[in-house]
């Protein structure tokens, strides 16, 4: 899995789609509710079998990061898995909303 | 990362939701997409290197826009307002390209190697009108150049500034949340296409989800009209169309109630305008934005809370902050440079510098960003100890009299604070003493400025070697569109009268 910045994913599991803002340094498997996300063309439909241990969900319009590999995603759509990348689950992103300028 | 990802992800989730023109009958996300794709496979079947459009706003623009993002044949917006010989220097420099112009302006343009014309009326009639199509499946193009912008050549020739789609889509996603908007809200445009607010508020809108209604071209009293039945929540304007909005609404008595936040930028807001503003709208919450086409639009922004508490406090450290255009984005770094490179201290002034993705910093053959990324804007400024940003116009406006560096803005200023004063410029005039003298170009209120009054005021508060020498008094002074004083053209004109003299 090439996660390039603006590839777009979506989970195996639940409804999550995402976007990668930022590329992680190395490679790794990014997860969605416990299974290997899959490319947004993919046409198999999500199984429902979200991991209980991996269900805090992707948010639409939240970015997840993983601040050891620099990984950062955008929710593109919501759904009720939680994402992982190389092991490790991303965190939400606290950034305030700026006023908009144009 | 590409521009039409913008769009793509937006219409993914919020297909149904009123992207383009009125409530009634606006095309929705999923129909925008459909349309620019359908737009992008004729482009490429033109197979030429660019695309070009001359003419007033509507929803063919943000058409062209992403389409060209798909198609990958960077968008070249024209300036309508051009003398034709201007105009068409640049339309040659934009070959090979398709070019679709307003069928009022096909015209002026003279037969150029390498450009295809194509009237307004067809392209609208073949992408705008009847049902929504299929989607045209292209694949991704390679071209990393989304637009090319020729900036407004205030100080000599236009240059075509290099925005790349990573600068472009780094600005929208580092300052806009995601479908952060609600279905409610709608963007009244009314910067013409040609400009980067034109360009940015078509990127920002579709990937924050917020509808856009535009303006041909900006007439206060249509604005004004549409902001109020098409119940428009967000505008950008420069501080001349602020001025007249006003007007209007004074004369029509309309209040906008709908209306949530007005930005403002392009040039230099007089106090007097938006502390106007700020009474007449009090439900509407202001933002100062600074930026440059070579930035991608904002760099640095002064928000609601800003300005409340400026206008609030008795402290004039916070208070002044109202002319300030706040602090740089969260996503970008801000220097305050001496001519040697070093830093300036806080207070002291000297050139901007900015770093960040969405800094391009480049025109066509000619990258002018550092090898460290840094990029000189050529605006002269300041930050305070709060780190708030002064911006004090062009450098190259700067007066150097006599060894000493005088920015005009601070007297502009000084003399706005007299009520007589509608709109003044201090400007530099070769000297033969002094290398260059400080004049000041005034339009009175009254027809009798009391200049004597002015002189002393700025000699007690600021310095006499800051006290114009000269006075000139005027009916108006040049402006271009978009509220930046013509001071080239002022200057000239004044050179050419002391000559006289």
């Amino acid at each position: 899995m090439e996660l390039k910045p603006g590839s777009r994913w979506k989970s195996a599991v639940c409804d999550a789609q995402m976007v990668v803002v930022r590329p992680p340094s190395g490679a790794g498997e990014l997860q969605c509710g416990g299974a290997a996300v899959l490319p947004i063309d993919d046409v198999a439909a999500p199984t429902g079998a979200v991991s209980p241990d991996f269900a805090e969900g992707v948010a639409i319009g939240k970015r997840y990061i993983d601040e050891e590999s620099g990984l950062e995603v955008l929710g593109a759509k919501a759904g009720k898995g939680s994402l992982v990348f190389d092991g490790r689950p991303l965190t939400l992103k606290g950034a305030k909303p700026l006023p908009a300028s144009d | 990362m590409r521009t039409p990802l913008l769009l793509d992800i937006a219409a993914d989730a919020a297909f149904d939701r009123i992207a383009l023109g009125t409530r009634e009958d606006g095309f929705d996300f999923d129909a925008y997409r459909a349309r620019a794709s359908q737009v992008a496979a004729w482009l490429r079947s033109r197979g030429k290197a660019n695309t070009a459009f001359l003419g007033m706003n509507g929803e063919a623009l943000p058409l062209l826009l992403f389409a060209s993002g798909i198609a990958g044949t960077p968008f070249v917006p024209l300036n309508y307002r051009l003398a034709d010989s201007d105009l068409n220097k640049l339309v040659a420099r934009s070959a090979p390209a398709v070019l679709i112009a307003d069928d009022d302006m096909l015209p002026r343009i003279a037969p150029a190697e390498g450009i295809e014309l194509i009237a307004r009326s067809d392209f609208e009639a073949e992408f705008l009108a009847g049902a929504t199509p299929e989607r045209a499946d292209l694949p991704e193009a390679e071209t990393d150049i989304a637009v090319l912008l020729f900036t407004s050549g205030t100080t000599g020739d236009p240059k075509a500034a290099v925005l790349r789609h990573a600068n472009l889509t780094s600005y929208v996603m580092q300052t806009v949340e995601f479908l952060g908007a609600d279905e409610g809200e709608a963007a009244l445009v009314s910067v013409p296409p040609y400009h980067i607010a034109g360009i940015s508020a078509i990127l920002t809108a579709a990937y924050g989800g917020r509808r856009i209604v535009y303006l041909p071209a900006f007439i206060a009293e249509d604005w004004v009209a549409t902001a109020a039945r098409e119940a428009i929540t967000h505008a950008m304007v420069v501080p001349t169309m602020l001025d007249r909005i006003l007007d209007v609404m004074a004369e029509t008595g309309e209040t906008l109630p709908a209306l949530r936040a007005l930005s403002y930028g392009g040039g230099k807001m007089p106090e007097p305008v938006i502390a106007r503003a700020l009474a007449m709208l009090p439900h509407v919450d202001f933002v100062n934005a600074y930026g440059l086409t070579e930035t991608s639009s904002t760099i640095a922004l002064l928000g609601a809370e800003d300005h409340r508490a400026a206008f609030a406090s008795d402290d004039p450290l916070i208070r002044r902050r109202i002319a300030s255009v706040g602090q740089p984005l969260p996503s970008v770094e801000l220097e305050i440079r001496r001519e040697d490179g070093s830093c300036c201290a806080p207070g002291e002034h000297g050139e901007i510098h900015v770093r960040g993705e969405q800094v391009s910093g480049e025109y066509l053959h000619k990258k002018v960003i550092a090898d460290d990324g840094w990029f000189a804007t050529n605006d002269a400024g300041w930050l305070d100890e709060g780190g708030y940003l002064f911006v004090e116009g062009r450098l190259d406006d700067v007066i150097v009299r006599g060894g000493e560096n005088i920015s005009p803005g601070e007297i502009e200023d000084m003399l706005r604070t007299f009520d007589d004063i509608a709109d003044c410029a201090v400007l530099g005039i070769p000297c033969e003493k002094w290398g260059e003298k400080v004049v000041a170009v005034i339009v009175s209120r009254s027809g009798h400025p009391d200049i004597e009054a002015m002189g002393q005021a700025i000699r007690a508060q600021l310095r006499s070697t800051k006290t114009p020498e000269q006075w000139f008094v005027r009916g108006a002074l040049p402006y271009n569109e978009t509220g930046k004083l013509l001071r080239r053209v002022l200057k000239a004109e004044l050179a050419e009268a002391l000559c006289a003299d």
